[in-house]
């Protein structure tokens, strides 16, 4: 693996000075049932094509957020600072 | 023999240079190979065939080929034809016993036919199964290619170097140092990296040459490894262009190893290169211009060539290549004889397309040219050249010429037809397969030299088109390289704390605890260190812990979603001890949080926890979207632990702060001057006795440590923290819990707050509630005065039921105690249990609550 990835504050970087935080999940609310936190904690989609991921340029400036890449070729189409939930509201 | 000095020849007659090859003093020139020097002193064999032990020569005499792999100066596995010569080297052969000249194991050349065919050692040598330890030993023993000096140590040192390139050329043939001149007029940023001999004299303005090197592989992001000897280039390039030509392949025919059988490069080198009359006879038997060019070479060195046989005009039916102890004496063309001590063979050339193929590219027959070529490059990825195809004469095709002897299809494995046929017939009729099964394609030249004459032979058996059997697989490393490049420099940084070199004066054991080295203990007798905690003082270095601010309006809303219970009602000046745990309910980390001021919070963590425990802080709050900064004040703060009954009274020595029970109170946090030096101090009493933890400005460390110890605070380390902690039952994460532990059965189910809205963990802490308890952290106490290992079992009623997960001997308890992971039901104080220790079955006790000072007084006091 050694691609290449774009900080959206640093620009395009060695993949090893990020570190990979998985594909974006959804965090259920409220009182989720022993079936929605497991799959909520444990079920991931794995898909073999585009996916949205968390990433940190952990060597970098540290920032965190999230790129759409094909996981078949590594190809990473966007990147993007994550909109939270304070701004979403 | 040296021919008289000519105008392109590369070696300097004026200055001699020896070495000593296999025993004998070889005098050669600067500019010489070692190869090319023993060559022109008259050594013929360089090598033992890998399996046959069949004497060998230079063949290609460019690197490529395995003939000339020797021994230089303890490196095995070199190619001496294209290793520059140097002064006082030692050359020696391997792969040989005796000499090269003389070897006893080409016995197996001479009987062993019948006896070693294809794939035998998979069949003979797995019966009887109980000997199969003696035949490894005997086969290890003849196997493999030079040996590896294991009393050498670090020879040469290894270094990686991180490059940037707006033009990677590879090859520095006439393509490639075209387009590298092409590309330096329109920028910087063009290097060209060759292996060396192919660009003398040539001149290359605005170019950064890497010679001698090696291209390894080209990998996502334009990424192209180079191997430059002890230098291994990791290059990002913008552009990839390579330009790696193609090589002369053999032909098959009996007796086309012998010494004396050689490609027409080969030849081009010995006579333009190194001015060397490489024989008296020569035959010449090509498929394109080289071979004819080759002729010519001869001819002009004062060598006869009585048959020049041109594969494009004249189709042979027959070749043969007779010898004498392995050295060519006579050719057999369609039944004429004829005498020589030289034979150049060629089936024409074939793209060196490895590079690329590894780099995604697909590789295709090209019928017209009879070879394979690169089709459909990956992207930044060009070919120029003859790599492509582009000026190559059409190959010969045929497979396989008769006549009597072994005709080798791959020469460094010692591959022959008859073991390629006999693959196909036992079944292994796929080109992969028989990759695998004869190994032909997997020695030194990595199928450069073998690929395409055993596709022939396998389309010619099963009748089929080349492009129906196909290619296999390309994989870095498209050259060798030396393990040693791979792994680079043995380099283990360690994090040390501003107060390290103190500890190693004071004779410290240094141990690794996670990035860092820290004091184990500082003697023989951990327990002293103890004892002085319990009844003076003692001091420790916990630099190590994480250190983070978080502060902003929102600071406090953050932790208290991040943390299980409750900092929102933390007063200023006050500390709490707070768990992380995820939101499936694993513990991360713990670590004390004092609040500073109103919108101010310092958060320590596990020495280990730091960096992961801000990732995961940022991480929430780019989630989230709290107004709060997290910074990360590790490595700028040095933190000392002073702990015992006479704490109070040393640190109100150096301090003007009040320090009485009732103005500092246990779990307070203060900002005071301790002996000039600005620090908080946290009174925490995480070893259990009256203790101020202070951080202060990692500069002032060795400083403030030396004040404490004039005070008479003495050092102690991690072991005896570890009794010290164990004594309060203090849990250690990661330790004490693993994945599958959680606030509850790890005995905190106090902490967390189930009526606040929301924190991390909460779902999986309620769930955990609702869930049957599977098993439980507890306390326990040996019956006997031995200390069971991390990790023992525990067994009830002869079963194996939980595990310890620490266990110490404690002077202040008086006995061994520990923490064991037991079921729920036997968990009550007091409950009878047995630890496997060695083959014994021991006993011990439940014991709830801390083991030391139950409740609390001396931290308090």
């Amino acid at each position: 693996m050694s691609f290449l990835l774009s900080c959206p504050f640093c620009g395009p970087r060695p993949v090893d000075e990020f570190a990979f935080f998985g594909e974006v999940t959804k965090r259920p609310s409220g009182s989720p049932t022993l079936r929605e936190l497991t799959e909520y904690v444990y079920f991931r989609d794995n898909v073999a094509g585009v996916q949205r991921e968390w990433w940190q340029h952990r060597t970098g400036c540290g920032e965190w957020f999230l790129a759409e890449r094909d996981t078949r070729t590594n190809e990473v189409m966007a990147v993007s600072v994550p909109e939270t939930v304070r701004e979403r509201q | 023999m040296r021919l008289p000095a000519q105008q392109r020849e590369r070696i300097d007659r004026t200055r001699p240079v020896s070495f000593s090859f296999a025993g004998w003093r070889i005098d050669g020139f600067e500019g010489d190979t070692l190869g090319s020097a023993a060559f022109a002193a008259g050594k013929r064999v360089f090598s033992r065939s890998f399996k046959y032990h069949r004497p060998r020569g230079l063949l290609c005499c460019s690197g490529h080929c395995p003939n000339c792999l020797m021994t230089v100066d303890g490196v095995p596995n070199v190619r001496v034809c294209v290793e520059p010569i140097r002064e006082g080297a030692i050359v020696v052969p391997q792969n040989v016993r005796w000499s090269v000249d003389f070897d006893f194991l080409s016995v197996v050349d001479k009987v062993g036919g019948p006896f070693t065919p294809v794939g035998f050692y998979y069949r003979t040598m797995i019966r009887p199964r109980r000997l199969w330890p003696l035949y490894e030993k005997v086969l290890r023993n003849l196997a493999g290619l030079g040996r590896i000096d294991e009393k050498a140590g670090h020879s040469r040192r290894y270094d990686v170097e991180h490059r940037r390139a707006r033009v990677l050329v590879v090859g520095g043939g006439q393509a490639g140092r075209a387009a590298a001149l092409a590309a330096a007029t329109r920028g910087p940023g063009v290097v060209l990296v060759d292996e060396g001999h192919r660009l003398h004299g040539a001149e290359l303005e605005d170019v950064e040459v890497l010679a001698p090197a090696r291209a390894l592989g080209i990998w996502e992001g334009n990424l192209v490894a180079v191997d430059a000897g002890t230098v291994l280039y990791r290059f990002r390039a913008e552009r990839i262009v390579v330009a790696a030509g193609a090589l002369d392949q053999q032909l098959v025919f009996p007796g086309n190893d012998l010494v004396g059988v050689m490609l027409p490069n080969g030849i081009r080198r010995l006579v333009r290169d190194f001015s060397i009359r490489p024989g008296s006879r020569a035959v010449v038997v090509a498929a394109d211009d080289r071979g004819l060019e080759a002729a010519e070479d001869l001819r002009e060195a004062g060598i006869r060539v009585p048959r020049v046989v041109d594969l494009r005009d004249v189709r042979l039916r027959g070749l043969e290549a007779q010898g004498r102890k392995g050295r060519v004496r006579r050719v057999v063309l369609d039944g004429d004889e004829i005498d020589c001590d030289l034979l150049v063979a060629s089936a024409g050339r074939q793209p060196s397309y490895a590079l690329l193929a590894q780099a995604g590219a697909r590789v295709e027959y090209e019928p017209s040219l009879g070879v394979f070529v690169p089709a459909g490059l990956p992207a930044g990825v060009e070919a120029v050249g003859t790599v492509t195809g582009e000026g190559l004469a059409t190959a010969d095709p045929l497979s396989a010429y008769d006549g009597r002897g072994k005709s080798f299809v791959c020469v460094c494995e010692d591959v022959t037809t008859k073991d390629m046929k006999r693959a196909i017939a036992e079944g292994f009729d796929s080109i992969e397969l028989a990759k695998r099964y004869t190994t032909v394609t997997m020695g030194p030249c990595q199928g450069k030299l073998c690929h395409l004459p055993s596709i022939r032979l396998y389309a010619h058996e099963r009748r089929a088109y080349e492009a129906a059997i196909g290619t296999t697989t390309a994989r870095p490393p498209s050259a060798p390289v030396e393990l040693g490049l791979l792994a680079g420099r043995e380099l283990t940084p360690a994090r040390r704390t501003s107060i390290h070199f103190r500890h190693e004066e004071a004779g410290a054991q240094m141990m690794w605890a996670g990035p860092w080295k820290r004091p184990y203990a500082y003697g023989e007798k951990p327990e002293d260190e103890v004892r002085a905690v319990h009844e003076s003082l003692g001091v420790i270095d916990v630099s190590t812990l994480g250190k983070l601010l978080v502060e902003g309006p929102e600071a406090a809303a953050l932790l208290e979603r991040l943390y299980p219970n409750r900092f929102a009602d933390l007063k200023p000046g006050r500390i709490r001890y707070g768990v992380l745990t995820t939101d499936g309910g694993r513990i991360m980390d713990d670590g004390t949080v004092a609040r500073l001021s109103e919108d101010l919070y310092y958060v320590t963590t596990t020495s280990t926890g730091a960096d992961a425990v801000t990732a995961w802080f940022e991480w929430w709050n780019a989630v989230w979207g709290f107004e709060a900064a997290i910074v990360n004040v590790t490595g700028a703060l040095a933190a000392v632990n002073v702990a015992g009954p006479r704490a109070r009274e040393a640190l109100q020595r150096l301090t003007e702060a009040d320090l009485s029970a009732e103005e500092f109170r246990y779990l307070d946090a203060q900002e005071i001057e301790v002996a000039g030096v600005p620090c908080l101090a946290l009174r925490i009493g995480f070893v259990g006795e009256l203790g101020y933890e202070l951080h202060f400005p990692s500069p002032a460390g060795e400083y403030l440590w030396d004040r404490l110890v004039a005070e008479g605070a003495r050092p102690f380390g991690l072991e005896p923290q570890r009794v010290l902690r164990l004594e309060k039952g203090h849990v250690i994460v990661g330790q004490d819990t693993d994945s599958e532990s959680n606030l509850l059965s790890a005995g905190m189910s106090w902490l967390p707050k189930l009526d606040k809205d929301d924190f991390v963990g909460k779902f999986a802490v309620e769930h955990f509630v609702d869930r049957e308890e599977r098993e439980r952290l507890v306390g326990f106490t040996m019956e006997e005065d031995v200390v069971p290992a991390e990790g023992a079992q525990v067994v009830i009623e002869g079963r194996p039921a939980g595990r310890v997960t620490s266990a110490r001997r404690s002077e202040a308890v008086g006995s061994v105690i520990g923490l064991a992971w037991l079921p729920p039901d036997r968990a009550e104080d007091g409950t009878r249990f047995e630890i496997r220790v060695d083959r014994r079955r021991l006993g011990a006790r439940v014991t709830h609550g801390p083991f030391f000072d139950p409740a609390g007084e001396r931290m308090r006091s």
